[in-house]
């Protein structure tokens, strides 16, 4: 049973067009900034309800003075009130870019704010642990590398109980350790992977939430594969992962996505994906994967496709592990329901997020590529003509087809006649010689194996539409042996 | 994509398949021209491949207030105090009171009441302060155990740990919940103020040392850095300490409930 633990909108300030307009221009960015291994983002926790409340103070820069006046009030005032007033104004304030270089630059400053972070004021702990939390979130990186002082402290009370001060210290971690190297070098040796470690044990939903976010991030980092997933894989995170996500009434969607990505991360940098496959990742992603499929049936929720994209990778390249040949003699792997899943699945996809149907089809090669089972599903659970269906999405679907041609007669006399000839015939009409070549492979192959099937080519003029491609360099020799077989059997 | 009706009853269905069609395969299957031969892809971390997803889930993050949403409503209720004995802190709101619970009542430790954010920092505590065993123990063998979670390296004295804590783990040097009491030393008026400026909590917020630290230093002579130092270093004695321990004899003007 999928539960959301946050569904609130928030209101819309501006158009529909306008919000459309610049999610575009994020995309772009983001694309740029992906294609030049930048791929950074933070994530900013504001209490919604205290935002609201808040409105219409944020414009105020406040200056050197002020902020000092805040501080000094914050630390020395006699009024407990008084005190937490004081920090919640300065809190304010650095929600301003200008505001947040004026902080970091007053001599002092931080240290001030470490020395009320680690007081034993509860309220001004917590407020000054937002103030943190905003300059976390600062694009600058002199503002951000301002709050390195405080990390040791962020660590230390990940082990405490609060939940609302964990999860503000995680989502600052977070936002520092996406900032540079130069601030992971700090967090590992002050014991950052135990720390994420001995937290994930927390019943907190949030706190998980939060956690996932920064394991996620600092997986993501460039130097992850070498200086940080052997530690992570060396630790209980792992195990503790996976338990999070085994599907059932407990599991939350929020939390699942970042310990899934979290997931991919380490698996796509190929460090020691065989132990991930003994602690039980490829049985719980592919449970993960047909609890996905029920779900998309069940519910308009947005966001499973946030879930299906770090599953679709997970499986696909654990697929690719020699230590998951083993693991596919188990029941598990021959399920035929995990071919229906990703089907439905792909469905989903098709209406929800097209760009991620490759993805889709990618497990969908790594499934039937080695796998009589799963190519004999594929054709005993009727799917060849929705496969059909997606072909002017990817040619992975020849792909696909040849791996279940190639295994024989048997596999062939199930693809034929159908749809199959025609759909060919279409794709010989193609000009991208990648197309078409796949498309010339799976006809040898049903030249080979299927009696009838020349002849059927050829009384629909196949012999016409692989004239097209005489001259083509790559595709010659393929055409001109399929015309011989075509004529001469 | 039209899907065959029975699919979502065999995903609801059990687990299990048919059994696979017989595997026959022709020598001649893709050979020459042909080239086809089944293979398992895999995608490494940086490859173009991901960019759609990737760029999926970093818009996802930034826009997450607007999509999962923001923190629930903060249930607010009719104004209660703290019940633990000797605060009386007040409390509008739930959250709020279980964050002064666990910062101030949480880990504490029952015979000096300090409080500690963890129960890792509390163990280590009562050890070094109150556990006499553990003093005789010291005398002999690496006791003051690191600070840091999931190390497990262990010193000689707590001068050491926080040598380890700084080269090793790049703690800071004024940790604060590693400050050790110190038996002799500042005995010089110039130390005294030292003191003073300690008590006054080197952070700058009044008597804060109190609630917050960790370990204790027991008949430890510190290095000598320099001669003026030793005419003085064996007037006080060593049970007396001078750092943050004894903060409740050189109270500030402040003076204020130590259970806030």
């Amino acid at each position: 049973m999928w539960s959301r633990e946050r569904g609130r909108l928030k209101p819309l300030r501006c158009g529909v067009e306008e919000l459309r307009c610049r999610r575009r221009e994020r995309e772009a960015a983001l694309r740029k900034a992906r294609r030049e291994q930048q791929l950074v983002s933070k994530r900013l926790l504001r209490d919604e309800a205290l935002e609201e409340a808040e409105e219409g103070c944020v414009a105020v820069i406040f200056g050197e003075a002020e902020i000092q006046q805040f501080l000094r009030l914050a630390q020395r005032g006699t009024e407990e009130k008084e005190r937490e007033g004081a920090l919640v104004s300065l809190r304010r304030g650095l929600q301003r870019p200008e505001t947040q270089q004026t902080f970091i630059r007053l001599e002092g400053s931080i240290r001030t704010l470490v020395g009320l972070l680690t007081s034993n004021r509860a309220l001004l702990q917590l407020e000054a642990a937002r103030c943190l939390h905003e300059l976390s979130h600062s694009e600058q990186s002199a503002v951000v590398e301002a709050c390195l002082p405080a990390t040791s402290y962020l660590l230390t009370y990940l082990s405490g109980h609060s939940s609302d001060f964990i999860e503000l210290c995680l989502y600052t971690l977070g936002n520092l350790i996406v900032e540079s190297e130069a601030v992971r070098r700090q967090l590992l040796p002050q014991g950052i992977v135990p720390a994420l470690a001995a937290c994930i044990q927390s019943p907190h939903l949030t706190v998980l939430e939060a956690l996932g976010y920064a394991l996620s991030q600092l997986l993501q980092a460039k130097e992850a594969p070498e200086k940080i997933i052997p530690s992570v894989l060396g630790s209980t995170l792992p195990q503790h992962m996976l338990q999070l996500l085994q599907p059932g009434p407990k599991l939350n969607l929020g939390v699942a996505v970042e310990f899934a990505w979290c997931l991919h991360y380490i698996i796509c940098s190929q460090v020691n994906n065989a132990l991930l496959i003994t602690q039980g990742a490829l049985s719980t992603l592919g449970l993960l994967l047909l609890d996905l499929a029920g779900a998309v049936q069940r519910t308009e929720d947005a966001g499973l496709e946030l879930l299906a994209c770090p599953v679709l990778r997970g499986l696909s390249n654990l697929l690719t592990e020699a230590a998951a040949e083993a693991v596919g003699r188990q029941l598990q792997l021959r399920d035929e329901r995990v071919v229906a899943a990703l089907f439905i699945l792909l469905q989903f996809l098709l209406q929800k997020q097209p760009s991620l149907l490759p993805e889709g089809l990618w497990l969908l090669n790594n499934l039937t590529a080695n796998s009589p089972s799963f190519c004999t599903s594929l054709l005993s659970l009727d799917l060849i003509e929705p496969l059909l269906h997606l072909l002017s999405v990817s040619n992975v679907v020849l792909t696909v087809l040849c791996n279940v041609a190639e295994k024989g007669p048997a596999y062939c006399q199930r693809l034929w006649p159908g749809p199959l000839l025609s759909s060919l015939l279409d794709t010989l009409a193609f000009s991208d010689t990648e197309v078409v070549g796949q498309s010339l492979e799976l006809l040898q192959l049903l030249f080979l194996y299927q009696p009838g099937a020349a002849q059927a080519f050829l009384q629909q003029s196949g012999l016409q539409a692989l004239q097209r491609h005489e001259e083509v360099a790559q595709l010659q020799d393929r055409v001109h042996a399929l015309q011989q077989i075509a004529l001469h059997g | 994509m039209q899907l065959p009706p029975a699919l979502h009853a065999r995903l609801a269905g059990a687990p299990g398949s048919a059994e696979p069609l017989p595997v026959e395969r022709n020598p001649a299957a893709g050979t020459a021209p042909f080239r086809f031969a089944p293979r398992l892809v895999r995608f490494p971390r940086e490859h173009d491949f991901f960019e759609d997803g990737d760029v999926q889930r970093h818009l996802y993050l930034q826009d997450v207030l607007t999509q999962v949403g923001g923190a629930p409503e903060r249930p607010r209720v009719p104004e209660f105090t703290c019940q633990v004995a000797g605060c009386c802190q007040a409390f509008g709101a739930l959250d709020d009171y279980e964050h002064h619970y666990h910062a101030l009542h949480g880990n504490v430790c029952s015979f000096c009441e300090r409080a500690f954010p963890s129960g890792r920092l509390l163990d280590a505590h009562i050890l070094e302060w109150h556990d006499s065993l553990f003093q005789i123990l010291a005398e002999r063998q690496d006791m003051y155990q690191c600070l840091v979670e999931g190390c497990t390296e262990k010193f000689r004295t707590s001068r050491d740990r926080k040598e380890h804590l700084v080269m090793r783990h790049l703690y800071p040097v004024d940790f604060r919940f590693d400050k050790p009491r110190k038996s002799r030393g500042p005995a010089m008026p110039g130390a005294a103020e030292q003191v003073l400026a300690e008590t006054l909590g080197d952070d700058g917020v009044p008597s804060e040392g109190d609630a917050m630290e960790v370990c204790s230093e027991h008949v430890e002579p510190p290095p000598e850095p320099a001669g003026e130092r030793r005419a003085y270093s064996h007037r006080i004695p060593s049970t007396i300490c001078f750092g943050q321990g004894a903060s409740r004899g050189f109270k500030s003007t402040k003076k204020r409930n130590k259970h806030q």
